[in-house]
């Protein structure tokens, strides 16, 4: 950042030097590293996953399927979907599954402003997710291959997951993916349908973004 | 310890009032359950909490390198850091963008660091309007009132509070139903999250090694507001920082189950910069305030640095027994319970409110439940005696400087002192002994024990002589 006017000390240069007084340290003073991450991946038999998975994220009020192959994927979002306009993202499985050819269902937005519009109309928005975490019951959704608008916007929200990406766990994820910021500029972890409990904690589902979640697990 | 009258009287009215009395009672014994139910599930919650103490100790004692690191790697995704030196420079520079760019109306996601500089009343005397969009802080906002608690900002009112709140702020019609109340909110909200020129949230920690903030919520607004508006600003203290997007994997574990008994919330958000080119959505500016605003004194102080492991959870002022007595809006600054006694005498001087660091019975129930291990009851006690140190430097108060000198003579002499122990216990069965004089006000509140018939010296000495 630029030196401000009149040669005074810059805000940053302030705060790091107060930071720098406070801890005794000297500017670009090496720093010995921390402990090694810790990260333990547990160990959960491939067919457990599915039914962990389920169980947590039916806990949380979403719905969890199981697909054999794609087109079974396909024929679910037709008996799931609520009745009117549906938009899917353009994860390349949405195609694959034949879900981006059903009726009325608006797809292949790259332009946002529409994108924004038939989101907020949008009976659902269907979208990939990039991995499972069975432990919690979440998705990861990275911005990179998603839209982040259509998991948001409309109050159903349907996505569907390739079982071999059904990870156990955070450390499982941060231990696959060190540091996902380098390759998206946003990674979402979504952990059941929006809810709120801030009056009376009383839960409220779809406060802002869907109330309703429903997962597909595609075996193919 | 001098406490204001209208402060004293402030914390009257709420310990008598039955109906927040009990509001706060059951959303602190629900937030407190759940925590402790998830928690004993997790048999590696002890270590958890250990190695995120530790971690939150490394970082902050190398934190100028850290927060260059940061900084660099937002730069690097094509965002841009924004230094303040406090709240005028933060809000100064929200102020400058939405000049810059004719933005009148702004949306916020639940951001304490933005309370703790009034942000939003900054902004409406220039013109530009805040709408919180978290349920809580929504409801608070209508209200006019600061958030009660850190986690849950309306957890005091009752849903016909809510109603009437919404009727009067909203002008419309309004039920007693939570549902119908929060599908209110969601509409009005929906319009502005779309027109908003500009989305201001907090960060729950910022990532060094990734240039990217992490934001914890449940509702979607935090999403919403990073995501549809054109320009996305976080403001955030610098204490915040974590060396890596792998310790997240320690924070994570802790921070739900710690304020709402949930193993992660609803949605948990990895940000890093703006849109990229190929993406379809997300913002196409990406800021991040840095602010230090006193953290870097509190810093300096190596014995209390650790206030500044706080993540924010709220699990001290659930577990607190004078949080959930006096309530959030009986401490004097934007933090409330146990986190607030002890971050704000060291943000403003502990003679601003040197009563705070004495309003605990040292219970210890804050730090057994802090996921990052402060000390808080032993963070009191320093504060104690600083404030004592302070006062006696500044001979403020003779009075109590002559009292201590007494005692202290008293405790050289002891017959003498064993006489004024007999005195005392006459003293304290006279029946306006508390009520009267300079005891009064500490009598107001309490049941005065009755002195035992013979003091602890007679009853030793009698014992002795009985062997
Ligand atoms: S002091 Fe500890 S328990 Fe209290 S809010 Fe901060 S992290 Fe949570």
């Amino acid at each position: 950042m630029a030196e401000a006017e009149g040669g005074e000390v810059t805000a940053r240069e302030e705060i790091l030097g107060r930071v720098r007084a406070a801890l005794g340290r000297n500017p670009g003073q090496p720093v010995k590293p921390p402990a090694a991450p810790r990260l333990r991946i547990p160990e959960i038999p491939a067919d457990e996953r599915f039914g962990l998975f389920q169980t947590r994220l039916e806990a949380l009020g979403g719905k969890v399927y199981r697909a054999p192959a794609l087109a079974d994927a396909g024929r679910l979002v037709t008996q799931i979907r609520p009745p009117g306009p549906a938009v899917a993202s353009n994860a390349p499985i949405l195609r694959e599954a034949g879900i981006t050819s059903l009726p009325d269902i608006l797809t292949g937005l790259t332009e946002e402003s529409r994108l924004r519009d038939v989101c907020a109309s949008a009976a659902c928005g269907i979208t990939g997710a990039d991995y499972g975490m069975a432990q919690t019951g979440s998705l990861v959704t990275i911005a990179a291959n998603e839209s982040r608008l259509v998991s948001l916007l409309p109050p159903v929200h349907i996505a569907l997951l390739r079982l071999s990406r059904l990870l156990t766990g955070l450390d499982e994820f941060y231990t696959l993916v060190p540091k996902p910021a380098g390759g998206a500029c946003s990674t979402v972890f979504i952990t059941g349908p929006s809810r709120s409990a801030d009056i009376e904690m009383i839960l409220v589902r779809g406060v802002h973004g869907p109330k309703a979640i429903h997962v597909i697990v595609v075996e193919e | 310890m001098m406490m204001t009258r209208e402060r004293l009287v402030q914390i009257q009215n709420a310990v008598a009032d039955t109906k927040l009395q009990n509001a706060v009672y059951s959303a602190t014994a629900r937030l407190k359950e759940k925590r402790q139910e998830v928690v004993e599930e997790l048999p590696e919650y002890q270590e958890l909490r250990t190695h995120a103490a530790a971690l939150k100790k490394h970082a902050l004692e190398n934190l100028d390198h850290y927060l260059e690191q940061f900084e660099a790697n937002v730069i690097a995704h094509g965002g841009k850091v924004v230094w303040a030196r406090d709240g005028d420079e933060a809000a100064g520079f929200i102020l400058d963008i939405a000049r810059q760019r004719g933005v009148k109306m702004v949306v916020k996601s639940k951001s304490m660091v933005t309370e703790e500089i009034h942000l939003n009343q900054r902004l409406e005397e220039h013109g530009i309007e805040a709408v919180e969009t978290d349920l809580g802080e929504y409801i608070q906002q209508l209200a006019k009132e600061p958030p009660f608690h850190i986690i849950a900002p309306a957890c005091h009112k009752t849903r016909q509070d809510i109603a009437e709140i919404f009727r009067k702020g909203l002008n419309t019609e309004c039920g007693d139903e939570p549902e119908q109340q929060a599908g209110l909110a969601r509409r009005v909200l929906r319009e502005k999250f779309l027109e908003a020129g500009i989305g201001i949230s907090g960060a729950n920690f910022l990532v060094a090694d990734s240039g990217a903030l992490l934001i914890v919520e449940n509702e979607g607004n935090a999403r919403l507001c990073t995501t549809a508006p054109k320009i996305h600003i976080a403001v955030t203290g610098i204490e915040k920082i974590i060396p890596r997007a792998q310790d997240l994997a320690v924070f994570l574990k802790l921070l739900a189950r710690s304020a709402t008994g949930q193993l992660l919330t609803v949605y948990t958000s990895l940000l890093g910069g703006p849109r990229r080119p190929g993406d379809v959505d997300g913002p196409e500016e990406f800021y991040v305030v840095l602010m230090d605003n006193g953290r870097s004194r509190l810093l300096a102080d190596k014995e209390k640095r650790e206030s500044l492991n706080c993540i924010r959870c709220g699990a001290c002022l659930n577990a607190c027994p004078v949080y959930r007595k006096i309530g959030g809006h009986n401490y004097p600054w934007t933090y409330s319970g146990p986190i607030g006694a002890i971050i704000t005498p060291q943000y403003k001087g502990v003679l601003q409110d040197p009563w705070l660091p004495f309003a605990s019975s040292l219970c210890g129930a804050c730090a057994e439940v802090c996921p990052v291990k402060i000390d808080i009851p032993k963070i009191l006690l320093d504060l104690r005696r600083d404030v004592v140190a302070e006062r006696t430097q500044a001979s403020s108060n003779r009075l109590e400087k002559w009292a201590f000198q007494g005692y202290s003579w008293l405790m050289r002499h002891p017959r003498l002192y064993a006489l004024a122990g007999r005195l005392g216990a006459i003293g304290a069965k006279l029946p306006f002994a508390t009520r009267i004089g300079p005891a009064a006000k500490w009598g107001q509140v309490r049941e005065v024990p009755m002195p035992a018939s013979e003091s602890f010296r007679a009853q030793w000495r009698k014992r002795k002589a009985a062997k």
